[in-house]
């Protein structure tokens, strides 16, 4: 697997990428200097605590941060050798849904219930390609064939409240590469269903990037998920990246404190012979963002702090060539 | 195979649109049901209105005049010998139309200023939401008379003033809806799917918005057709030989005629009162049943 990621280029490039959110209390750094590269037909996993910045991340690719409050203060991030933050919002709706598109969490409101499922599909790609009307609809079929919808031509006339919430997430998913998109950003696609349907949407993700070649963000906040459905994760605390590496050796010696923390935290079945009655924590809570202090914003809840953490920020270090982390234990 | 078991269920269970569900609240509503009956028998009445009436509206016959029922007149003749009967059936013309364009004018102005200003933001907000306070400010009687006199008083110019002066109130209450449906997660999921802003105004929210549009342009309705009632009441409306319920009332401002000649202006008074008051009870069920709080 390694020599899969290794092989090819960056499909995007994240560089210094920071978002800010102005409040009535100051500026927020939703997302703080990131650096992250995607390999292309590749998964990144983005995996965090609610409120660390990772939703902010994948809007921030789309340019759909709302302005104000929110702004994308610098950093570039490349796509394809373009970097889609100095493109005109013309050009970036053209990217939207044709080169990159978005799933998000909630299926049950993603739709516009005034429309048939055929209507919002086509829409879409006549938004993007110049076809007649005749051919969107047949395309659209084809789409929601693709993600395995049964009797598609039927359920092309469907409202979305007519349908479940797994069958909307699939129509989601048919919108997100109804027109061959390079890269979908899928922020907690699973986490509104229950566990059987999570199951078939992400082997769903996973084939229909295998068939078209399409990399995928996943975005969440599930271990299991990042575990099985991932080359590649970014563990994000705070807005900053805290640890990036392959997704068996973050499972498989996870640096940080943060990250061995959170893989301690997935329960396992057969623990209570270890005579481990309770779930583990990390104690404390996700910093505010509005009154962080100099050092390390993971310090105070860490079980591994030295003095030098509370005084400055740790920079990423490189462990070896895949395997970044961001703390003074490996400065 | 499994699709088409699948269909075979579904054709057995009928769709439940969102148009069915509100069909069926507004039929229970008992009130909007009478109201939406009237309403329809006094459209017919204006549509056929050659052909309901048993005299020329306009005809003049000086021998007649001030004449009470009679079989021939079964509501008298007015002034000037003309039939009340066939005048009060031609005067739903006026009215009706007044109401409907009116309303229509400012339905337009008022949806395209309050989507854009609701959905673009900003300073264009900022102009809107000044002019419609601007024109919300101005004393709308007064305006309107001083209007319709440099103008001079006629349908046309009734409809014009009551349009571009209704249009405020439509425009604040499309842009609040804007607001909140622009939050909506398919309007993000429009946006991140990259379609136009067109679109999604029109598309996305547009049609998740015309409940309280369609709720608000019916009671406009009735509104509009008092005010052309008052307005042509104190002669600054349709003009005779037209006939409108609000000119027919103009007679009744003679003392003797509103004791002693009934028939002139009960006539005409009723009609107003019964075709504001169907119409108000049917946006009354139309509000009910077209509510999304209610599903």
């Amino acid at each position: 697997m390694s020599d899969f990621v290794e092989a090819k280029s960056p499909v995007l490039s994240l560089r210094g990428l920071t978002t800010v959110f102005k409040t009535d209390l100051g500026v927020v750094k939703a997302v703080d200097g990131l650096d992250l590269d995607l390999p292309a037909g590749a998964t990144l996993g983005i995996v965090g605590e609610s409120g660390c910045g990772k939703s902010t991340v994948g809007l921030s690719i789309m340019r759909l941060i709302p302005e104000p409050p929110g702004r994308i203060a610098c950093g570039e991030m490349l796509f394809e050798g373009e970097d889609l933050t100095k493109l005109s919002n013309r050009e970036m709706r053209f990217v939207r849904g044709n080169k990159i598109s978005m799933i998000f969490q909630e299926p049950m409101t993603s739709l516009n219930p005034v429309l048939r499922i055929g209507e919002i599909l086509s829409g879409v790609i006549r938004a993007h390609q110049k076809v007649p009307r005749k051919m969107a609809w047949e395309k659209s079929i084809e789409a929601l064939d693709k993600v395995r919808i049964p009797s598609p031509h039927i359920r092309i006339n469907d409202y979305p409240h007519e349908m479940s919430g797994g069958m909307r997430q699939r129509v989601m998913i048919a919108l997100a590469i109804c027109c061959d998109p390079g890269l979908i950003i899928a922020d907690e696609p699973t986490t509104a269903l229950d566990v059987t349907i999570q199951a078939q949407i992400l082997s769903l993700l996973g084939r229909i990037k295998k068939a078209l070649g399409t990399s995928i963000i996943l975005i969440t906040h599930d271990l299991g998920v990042i575990a099985e459905n991932t080359e590649k994760v970014a563990v994000m605390y705070a807005g900053r990246l805290m640890e990036c590496a392959e997704t068996e050796a973050l499972f498989d010696s996870p640096l940080h404190p943060y990250t061995q923390g959170l893989v301690l935290t997935v329960p396992r079945l057969g623990s209570r012979k270890e005579k481990q009655s309770r779930l583990n924590v990390i104690p404390g809570l996700v910093p505010n963002l509005l009154s962080l202090g100099p050092g390390c914003h993971f310090a105070d809840r860490c079980n591994q702090v030295m003095e030098v953490c509370w005084r400055q920020k740790p920079e990423i270090c490189m462990q070896d060539e895949k395997h970044l982390v961001r703390c003074w234990r490996y400065a | 195979m499994q699709g088409v078991a699948d269909n075979t269920i579904r054709r057995e269970i009928p769709r439940q649109t969102f148009r069915s569900l509100a069909w069926r609240r507004f039929l229970r509503h008992r009130l909007a049901l009478a109201g939406t009956v009237i309403v329809v028998a006094i459209v017919l009445m204006a549509v056929f209105a050659p052909w309901l009436a048993p005299h020329d509206p306009n005809h003049v016959d000086i021998m007649l005049a001030r004449e009470g029922p009679s079989s021939g007149h079964p509501l008298g003749s007015d002034l000037v010998g003309r039939d009340v009967l066939s005048r009060l059936i031609f005067g739903a013309r006026v009215s009706l139309s007044v109401g409907l364009l009116a309303v229509g004018v400012y339905v337009v102005i008022g949806l395209i200023l309050g989507c854009v200003a609701g959905y673009f933001g900003g300073w264009v907000d900022m102009i809107v939401s000044r002019l419609v306070d601007a024109v919300l400010s101005f004393p709308s009687l007064m305006l309107i008379l001083v209007i319709v006199g440099l103008l001079g008083p006629s349908v046309l110019n009734i409809i014009l003033v009551l349009g571009f002066l209704g249009w405020p109130e439509m425009a604040r209450i499309v842009r609040g809806q804007t607001l909140a449906v622009r939050e909506e997660l398919y309007v993000l999921s429009s946006e991140a799917a990259g379609a136009p802003s067109g679109r999604i105004v029109f598309k996305d929210i547009l049609p998740n918005i015309m409940s309280p549009v369609i709720v608000n342009a019916t009671f406009g309705v009735a509104r509009a057709i008092l005010i052309e009632a008052g307005l042509s009441f104190l002669g600054m409306g349709v003009q005779p030989p037209t006939a409108s319920w609000g000119n027919m009332l103009n007679d009744a401002q003679s003392l003797s005629i509103l004791e002693t000649m009934p028939w002139m202006w009960v006539p005409p008074g009723l009609m107003i009162f019964i075709a504001t008051i169907s119409i108000n009870f049917m946006g009354d069920g139309l509000r009910d049943a077209l509510d999304p709080k209610l599903n």
